[in-house]
């Protein structure tokens, strides 16, 4: 067919079209209208194409070519295959949505320019496209670095603000340090040949302990990236400080790109990946998982809160792939294609809903011009909108059926059930105790999102301003709805993306799951065991019961004659101020949770003519990880201050006594 | 010398009374006759190139002469003189380290050169390899310059001068840099000297002086901060 042959071609030359309309914005970079209506649209049609091609090619056979550009001598090597297919249709599908969300979002402002902001944000789609089909280090890199620069351009578009110059700051430097290991991983798995193509890095055998190097390296750079704990505090502060879209965008689409670089690293260029890496992988993604949700309880910042989630739920892949690699090493296959295939999955379907969350957020954002969860509320009644296409994000981040992020999560569920199955004493013993996390972050992260929803959406506006809020524009809308239907579907006709995945995972593993031959409405992820699921059915019946209710409560409650008290014994109108706060909340996540969190109180007086009460929650990871390492750099750095003389002979002098020495050493 | 040829010895007394112009720049405290020893030594690098490109036969040696005239003789004296001119440093103050003192380093220097240069020369296959050593002493001499001197514009000239004598040093080793080489350095340095010439005003503005002590009040207090700030606030609470 046709498309087999072409369509890396296509994917290359629309990952091109992506940098020119970037390019196309700096034409007329004052003029929202010419970016906004003409060049983001564009963006977000590229993205569709994009994600038709990928889908439409993951089932082809790899295909590779050199390209001509680069360095002299230094050609870049591409190479497209099903595992970079499935993450290329997830990054077109998704920045479709925020791209022409984005096409309404952006207003006139202080901060970058909108056609400079234009280049940048397609610049950074277009790295993420290269990240994927890059098939050499140094292809691989500059993509990489591209990607990062690009997106710390974004974060710090409100650039005369300190707090955003400082949380940009923060990701550019880990990303940068992430980066640092990621390209150490590249030299390790070299292994001797100096060829830095991803075939040479197949192609060399590593001793296990070089390995075993070669991969912790990695999971540093790329866990820099995704946000594992203690690697994740750049995220908290970043995603607050980007334009909603570009949040979603780094959320959605960017923290996948980890992902993508751990299983081609551990399965692809390293081979066979070691049973016990994904005990590693486990444990740092359920640790990453917990600490992300019990913090996004306690916050009382919108994108904030959904920052840290996304540190839960990137945790969640990162453990579905440890699950992966403990069930390949020990040969049990059909488990650990299982495993990898609720990774892959919950990564799309946290692309789709943190996207529309955030979108949601921004929606809110800018209607209000209010972040803190304290000063929102009610809102469903003026933004109905947003409220509806977001309550769909938060069901399916709580992972609730019919959609998407149950799905996931309850094949993740199942292959931990059969934990106790792998021929290794301890490890069997262990891992159901990983089970339970995931169901204690699920449940946590439905928490979290009751309280996201509840606060911003539901009950009275807590500050009068709220009543001018208005409703998203039509290309907002439209964006939402993408992203919506895309939890949605993804939700409903399970089978057919597990059957996706099924190549995917095949291709790139080698580990296969039989497939079960289950109609298309049923979900049975093992063949010949008990658990299966039926999203139509959940929702058919779950349809029914709303409507049967409504019917019912219409029917018997409605039209009757109410009495009211005379008079309600003191409990007068229900007010805004008497509603359950974000913080009240989160209040006993953060007591029983007590120990991650450095919490400082501000306790008024009994005689404070204003009293105050204020609480801090802070990380304790900067406390034990970033602090000491500061204070040591600052030492190291002190001992060598003497140096600085402030005179220039006495540098001059530094160099010649550098020079003599040097020469005196050749005599 | 019986053996050597009449051009040859051309070109060794040329690198000899390079070697004599940088004592006479180490020892030389007026600004002015330090930019004009610095012409001569530009003249003398030419009239070096000159003779070793009639005697090689290779013509890229001839542009490079030709560079040598235009840039170092001609422009680069006639934008420092501007520059004293503008700026009114005629003088240079007291060196660092009194004149017969450094004379002596520059001798161990020059002693240190020579000795360096033993097993490069060895190496070496062109005629002008007895050269190496002269280039490098210059090399070194131009080093000491730099250090000894307060004046910003002195230092200038220093800097030059070792450029001057990484080109003889080329030149002698391996008959001159390749051409593209030669044209980025040529351009390096007359950028280096307009940079320069717009840091002096911008220094002479800042503490109306060209004396480079003035500069060392710039320097990073020795009371050093505070360990890096904690994070920001994650979330506060209010009621």
């Amino acid at each position: 067919m046709l498309y087999i042959d072409s369509s890396m071609r296509a994917c290359l030359a629309l990952l091109a079209l992506w940098a020119l309309i970037g390019v196309a914005g700096l034409l007329r970079p004052m003029s929202v209208g010419f970016v906004g209506r003409m060049l983001f649209p564009l963006g977000a049609l590229c993205g569709v194409v994009l994600a038709v091609v990928a889908a439409t090619s993951i089932g082809a056979p790899a295909e590779q070519a050199v390209l001509k550009i680069g360095l002299p001598d230094l050609p870049m090597h591409v190479r497209r295959d099903a595992l970079a297919s499935f993450f290329l249709l997830l990054l077109g599908a998704t920045s479709a949505g925020i791209s022409i969300f984005a096409a309404g979002y952006f207003r006139r402002g202080q901060g970058t320019a909108p056609g400079l902001m234009c280049l940048q944000y397609h610049l950074f789609l277009a790295s993420m496209g290269f990240v994927l089909l890059a098939d050499d280090a140094y292809a691989f890199m500059v993509a990489w670095e591209t990607m990062a620069l690009s997106s710390y351009f974004l974060v710090t578009t409100q650039h005369g603000l300190p707090e955003i110059r400082r949380a940009g700051f923060l990701y550019l430097l880990i990303a940068h340090v992430g980066a640092l290991a990621i390209l150490l991983s590249f030299g390790v798995m070299q292994g001797g040949s100096w060829q830095f193509t991803f075939d040479a890095m197949r192609g060399a055998h590593l001793t296990p302990y070089w390995a075993a190097v070669a991969f912790l390296l990695a999971l540093f750079g790329f866990g820099a990236k995704a946000g594992l704990v203690p690697l994740h505090v750049w995220l908290p502060e970043a995603h607050p400080a980007a334009p909603s879209p570009v949040s979603a965008l780094m959320s959605g689409a960017m923290l996948k790109m980890a992902v993508y670089g751990v299983l081609r690293v551990s399965f692809d260029l390293l081979g066979k990946p070691e049973w016990w890496w994904g005990l590693v992988l486990l444990a740092v993604g359920l640790f990453s998982a917990l600490y992300g949700v019990t913090f996004a309880a306690v916050q009382t910042d919108m994108k904030r809160l959904l920052a840290w989630s996304s540190i839960e739920n990137l945790g969640i892949v990162f453990a579905a792939i440890g699950l992966g690699i403990v069930f390949h090493g020990v040969g049990m296959n059909s488990l650990a294609a299982l495993a990898l295939i609720a990774a892959l999955y919950h990564s799309l379907n946290h692309a789709f809903m943190k996207s529309l969350l955030f979108l949601g957020t921004g929606a809110v954002l800018h209607s209000t011009g209010e972040r803190n969860l304290g000063r929102l509320g009610g809102l469903i009644h003026r933004m109905p909108w947003v409220a509806w296409l977001t309550l769909v994000g938060a069901l399916a981040m709580a992972g609730l059926p019919p959609l998407n992020g149950f799905v996931s999560e309850w094949l993740l569920l199942q292959a931990f059930l059969f934990a106790h199955q792998v021929p290794r004493t301890f490890v069997n013993m262990i891992l159901p105790v990983g089970a339970a996390l995931v169901a204690l972050s699920a449940a946590l992260a439905a928490y979290v999102m009751v309280k996201f929803f509840g606060v911003i959406f539901l009950g009275q506006p807590r500050e009068p301003a709220l009543a001018r809020a208005h409703d998203a524009g039509l290309l907002e809308r439209i964006g939402l709805i993408w992203l919506a239907l895309g939890c949605l579907l993804l939700g409903l006709l399970p089978t057919y993306v597990i059957d996706t995945l099924r190549t995917v995972v095949a291709q790139f593993s080698g580990a296969l799951l039989p497939s079960t031959g289950a109609p298309w409405w049923l979900l049975v992820p093992l063949a010949g065991r008990q658990a299966s699921y039926s999203a139509p059915v959940f929702l058919i019946a779950l349809a029914s019961i709303v409507v049967l209710t409504a019917l019912l409560v219409r029917r018997f409650y409605h039209h009757r004659v109410r009495r009211a008290a005379a008079w309600d014994g003191g409990f007068g109108r229900l007010n805004a101020r008497m509603q359950d706060t974000a913080e009240g909340f989160g209040q006993p996540i953060r007591h029983i949770f007590g120990a991650f969190f450095a919490v400082q109180r501000e306790l008024p007086s009994a005689f404070d003519s204003a009293p105050r009460y204020g609480v801090v929650v802070g990380d304790r990871i900067w406390q034990w990880v970033y602090l000491p390492l500061g204070t040591l750099v600052q030492r190291i750095a002190d001992s060598f201050a003497w140096l600085q003389q402030g005179r220039i002979s006495t540098y001059l002098l530094y160099s010649f006594i550098t020079l003599i020495a040097l020469l005196a050493l050749m005599l | 010398m019986a053996g050597t040829p009449f051009d040859l010895q051309l070109l060794n007394l040329c690198a000899a009374l390079l070697l004599l112009l940088s004592f006479a720049m180490l020892a030389q405290r007026r600004v002015v006759t330090l930019v004009n020893l610095l012409a001569i030594q530009g003249a003398l690098l030419f009239v070096a190139t000159l003779l070793l490109a009639w005697r090689t036969g290779e013509h890229h040696l001839y542009l490079s002469a030709a560079l040598t005239l235009a840039l170092k003789v001609l422009l680069l004296p006639w934008l420092l003189h501007r520059l004293i001119r503008r700026l009114q440093v005629y003088w240079d103050t007291e060196p660092l380290l009194n004149i017969s003192g450094t004379m002596l380093i520059g001798l161990l220097v020059v002693v240190f050169a020579f000795g360096l240069a033993q097993p490069i020369a060895a190496l070496a296959s062109t005629a002008t390899r007895s050269a190496i050593g002269i280039a490098l002493a210059v090399i070194l001499l131009s080093f000491v310059t730099m250090i000894t001197r307060r004046k910003a514009m002195s230092q200038v000239v220093g800097f030059l001068s070792m450029e001057n004598g990484l080109f003889f040093g080329a030149m002698s080793a391996t008959y001159g840099m390749p051409m593209i080489v030669e044209f980025g350095v040529a351009l390096d340095v007359l950028v280096a000297v307009l940079v320069l010439g717009v840091f002096f005003f911008q220094i002479r503005e800042q503490f109306d002086s060209l004396d480079l002590h003035h500069l060392e009040s710039l320097k990073e207090s020795p009371t050093f901060g505070k360990s890096p700030s904690p994070a920001p606030a994650r979330s506060v609470q209010e009621n």
